[in-house]
């Protein structure tokens, strides 16, 4: 297979086209503007279209209205402009409409910054308003976030529901080298999209349902796919975890650098592993949970004030310690001040 | 039937036979038929999609016999873009009201209207939330007593503004092909709204394509049927005017 090297945001755009991605509807931001300019160019050629928004509300809803005919769709933004395309994400996870959305994320709140960061794990992970998730997948690397995006097409057309590609500003705006694969040969049941009622009822995309029975029963049905992710689509990395008496959680860039301090800390006989979430929704709690008995502290690094530690403190009932650390505003920890982490951590449970 | 019946009269396939849930006098009901009778004498109801918007006519989807999608208020034009862009095949149109197009959804019907998206919008303006429990609308008249607006819709020391023309707004735009302004007040309005309706779904593969239709609210309004009828012919036409505002195959 031919090894590209790309940015990370093109590699992104371009493993959604080869997924068959078909139209892309975004709005600038930095730092995903990539994305769309490459769009831009990239989807005339394959038949497809590209609209600039007015915003990233439209964008959100123009993705609505693509997945809602059966073709698939993607767009992306950055932390504060996905804040703005939260309402459509409710109504494709409403109405079961496969999207695809990425985020690559930025400093916050309000405005923030425009460097890395692992700000948005809540607003991915607890996303929107009503009850819903979207399938969340977390990229520690441009190959893995190319390899992941032509997933979440098919994981959205499985479930038909919205995926989310959540990397943070460094996945978006490196370049690595890359291979794509071929895409799956996969078909799904599309008899459900609106593309006019030929020989059949209209079919009708929709989110509303005013008796509160029927919203019930549509909330435990979308709770049925959710379970069903839950028990069939956790991705998680471990590493030199089989006699870890340390662990580190971390997800995307962070958990990249982790692996460097883990194995600087292994060279010190610091027995010390890595857990990295790849699909942070579902959650990999068992990853975490099988450990009760044999981790003694668990040390939660993000680039965040700690928004996935909640979830890592839920998996393990609070039976292994969870510590914290964490830099924000685009400060990117190194693997030095991790590894002064683990250390200080191995002292305490040496102790 | 005998020889000699001849239906003259019919229910239009555009439509489904489901009640609706409008208010007696309201004049969604006459809105959406003339656009059922479009797609059924154009023949396009197997290769037509609406969008249903938020407010009174959210259940839209129920009513109109084609495929049908709801969008989140204000964003009809927008899911009716990614449609559009997606199947250049299909008719599509969206069906909104005035809080829905002319206030949340600004930015969406006119970045669609700029951009030149092959659909046509039939705008039902009535100058009132309907469905919410009658507050003002962007369209409301001044003067006019909503329920957001108790003492009358006040542009001076309330600061309420005024009420906004979309058709002659869109208007300003250079992409558009098709703006009208219609009434359904009187049969002859409804024959002339009627033929703006099919014209815009005749024009839609060429450009965007825009009705303004102005209608009643008695329940809103707090008038009876035929009341609501003559004030809104006496107070929202002149705000309103009917007319051909873009028509660029006739050089409009």
């Amino acid at each position: 297979m031919e090894k590209l090297l790309m940015k990370g945001s093109e590699a992104i755009a371009e493993a959604a086209v080869r997924a068959g991605c078909k139209l892309f509807f975004g709005y600038p931001i930095t730092p995903q503007n990539e994305i769309p300019e490459y769009m831009s160019k990239r989807l005339f050629q394959v038949g497809g279209a590209f609209v600039q928004a007015e915003s990233e509300v439209a964008a959100s809803n123009m993705i609505y209205g693509s997945a809602a005919v059966g073709e698939r769709v993607m767009t992306s933004s950055s932390s504060p402009g996905m804040a703005l395309k939260q309402e459509a994400i409710s109504y494709c996870a409403g109405a079961e409409l496969p999207v695809v959305i990425v985020n690559i994320m930025r400093g916050g709140p309000g405005l923030g910054g425009i460097q890395p960061s692992q700000s948005d794990y809540w607003q991915a992970t607890k996303p929107g308003h009503g009850d819903f998730h979207s399938l969340v997948l977390a990229p520690a690397s441009i190959q893995e976030a190319v390899d992941l995006v032509m997933d979440a097409f098919d994981l959205a057309d499985q479930y038909r529901n919205p995926v989310l590609i959540l990397a943070d500003g460094l996945i978006g705006q490196m370049m690595e080298p890359v291979t794509f694969r071929q895409p799956t040969e996969r078909v799904f049941d599309k008899s459900w999209a609106v593309t006019g009622c030929v020989d059949r009822k209209p079919n009708i995309v929709n989110s509303l349902f005013l008796q509160p029975q029927d919203l019930e029963d549509h909330n435990h049905k979308l709770f049925r796919k959710y379970a069903q992710m839950e028990r069939e689509e956790v991705r998680v990395e471990e590493y030199l975890m089989d006699d870890a008496e340390l662990a580190i959680a971390a997800y995307g860039t962070t958990a990249r650098i982790a692996r460097t301090a883990v194995d600087a800390a292994r060279t010190e006989g610091i027995k010390v592993g890595l857990i990295r979430p790849i699909t942070l929704f579902p959650f990999p709690k068992a990853a975490f949970e099988r450990y009760v008995g044999q981790v003694k502290v668990l040390l939660d690094v993000e680039m965040s004030m700690g928004q996935m530690i909640e979830d890592v403190r839920l998996a393990v009932h609070d039976r292994i310690p969870v510590r914290f650390y964490g830099r924000v505003g685009g400060m990117v920890p190194s693997p030095g001040e991790i590894l002064d982490q683990i250390r200080t951590l191995a002292q305490e449970v040496s102790q | 039937m005998s020889a000699e019946e001849k239906i003259v009269f019919s229910y239009p396939t555009g439509l489904t036979t489901k009640n609706t849930h409008y208010c007696p006098g309201c004049l969604h009901g006459v809105a959406h038929r003339l656009v059922a009778e479009t797609i059924d004498e154009l023949g396009i109801r197997e290769k037509t999609v609406g969008m249903a918007p938020v407010g009174c006519s959210v259940l839209a989807y129920e009513y109109f016999g084609c495929d049908m999608v709801q969008a989140s208020h204000g964003r009809a034009p927008a899911v009716a873009t990614g449609v559009k862009r997606a199947r250049p095949d299909l008719y599509v149109f969206s069906y909104q009201g005035d809080g829905d197009l002319a206030s949340i959804g600004l930015a969406e019907i006119i970045h669609a209207a700029n951009r030149g998206e092959k659909i046509t919008v039939i705008f039902y303006n009535n100058a009132i939330y309907g469905m919410t429990g009658g507050q003002m609308a962007p369209t409301t008249l001044v003067g006019m007593k909503t329920t957001t607006t108790p003492t009358g819709r006040d542009p001076g020391e309330r600061g309420a503004g005024n009420p906004i023309r979309m058709a002659e707004l869109l208007a300003t735009l250079f992409t558009p092909v098709y703006i009208t302004r219609q009434s359904l007040l009187t049969p002859q309005d409804i024959l002339k709204a009627k033929r703006a309706i099919k014209r815009a779904f005749q024009l839609q593969n060429t450009g965007f394509t825009f009705v303004e239709l102005v209608g009643t609210c008695p329940t809103g309004w707090g008038m009876t049927p035929s009341e609501s009828n003559d004030w809104a012919g006496e107070k929202m036409v002149p705000v309103f005017p009917i007319g051909v505002f873009r028509d660029t195959e006739k050089g409009i």
